[in-house]
């Protein structure tokens, strides 16, 4: 069994009107500091595979075809090893 | 001439598409559940307002691999009309019959509301009565109708013509204020390349009789019957 964490998040080139929302917010609260906020999400999947090259290619296609939207998502994913 | 218009599950503008087809266009229509695979009784399918499988993950991007979808780019490809609305242009946008993607509301809101479009293009199916530069009043009801496309492929769009609703004030001027949602270029409906599809973030359904507040919405629908007629 293979754990897979899967990250999407807006480009870098597409404005998130919800990053900036809470980047106002932060900074109502006194964190300053705060510069940038982006706001994504993260998928967890559990695959009945062994062979992580093999899991890579799938969940590859997974996102392109699904899990984000290549015109204005970007993804990357980590496999964990349960 | 005949309509279908496709039930999904989260769909709520189902209801009111079919209304205004039978009952104030007077022309046959029947509803497409999602699971059907055969459109070939039909001349115009509407993809309708909603939140198809509860928007999860992207709005439209489940309802995209329903069953019925591989049929109606069958359907888009023989030629044959599609007009979504709303959720049914984003799902146009994910099933790549329509170019570019939705991004949330600029503002963070839902935002419903009536607001002005100008038209455009009037060499479309959907637009042939309107006059061109033609103002008209058509609501909103949206979280995610911020259009947007990547600037390399903005200049396309115009070129071929695919261009067919921006919004404006009611003079047809383009401003920031009376962009609703930050859409790229204020553009609130688009056409494919061969003008048979659309995909347009106001609803027409909602504006087709002087009770609800306006009927410019009932001369798209008009629009496709004339276009039919003359073909």
């Amino acid at each position: 069994m293979l754990e897979v964490e899967v990250y999407i998040s807006l480009k870098k080139t597409v404005a998130d009107p919800q990053g900036l929302a809470v980047k106002h917010a932060l900074e109502s609260l006194g964190y300053s500091e705060v510069k940038d906020v982006r706001v994504g999400k993260l998928i967890y999947l559990r695959l009945d595979l062994a062979d992580r090259k093999v899991a890579e290619e799938r969940i590859e296609q997974m996102c392109k075809k699904l899990l984000a939207n290549p015109i204005i998502e970007d993804f990357k994913f980590k496999l964990i090893t349960s | 001439m005949r309509f279908g218009v496709v039930v999904f599950p989260g769909s709520n503008c189902d209801q009111d598409c079919f209304y205004v087809i039978k009952e104030v266009l007077n022309e046959p229509v029947r509803y497409i559940w999602h699971k059907e695979k055969e459109l070939k009784d039909l001349d115009c399918i509407i993809l309708p307002g909603g939140f198809s499988y509860g928007d999860y993950l992207r709005a439209g991007s489940i309802a995209r691999f329903s069953p019925v979808m591989n049929a109606l780019v069958d359907f888009a490809r023989r030629g044959g009309l599609i007009i979504g609305i709303c959720n049914g242009f984003q799902i146009l946008l994910e099933v790549g019959l329509l170019p570019g993607a939705m991004l949330r509301n600029k503002s963070i809101h839902f935002i419903c509301k009536y607001v002005y479009l100008r038209v455009e293009n009037t060499q479309t199916p959907f637009t042939s009565l309107f006059r061109e530069g033609q103002v008209v009043r058509i609501p909103i009801a949206h979280n995610e109708g911020n259009y947007y496309i990547e600037d390399e492929k903005l200049p396309l769009l115009y070129n071929n013509k695919q261009v067919v609703f921006r919004y404006s004030d009611r003079e047809g001027r383009l401003k920031d204020e009376f962009n609703p949602n930050g859409a790229k270029d204020f553009i609130a409906g688009i056409v494919n390349k061969e003008a048979n599809v659309l995909g347009m973030m106001p609803h027409p359904e909602r504006s087709s009789e002087k009770i609800l507040g306006s009927e410019d919405g009932l001369l798209i629908f008009k629009s496709i019957v004339n276009w039919h007629k003359k073909r």
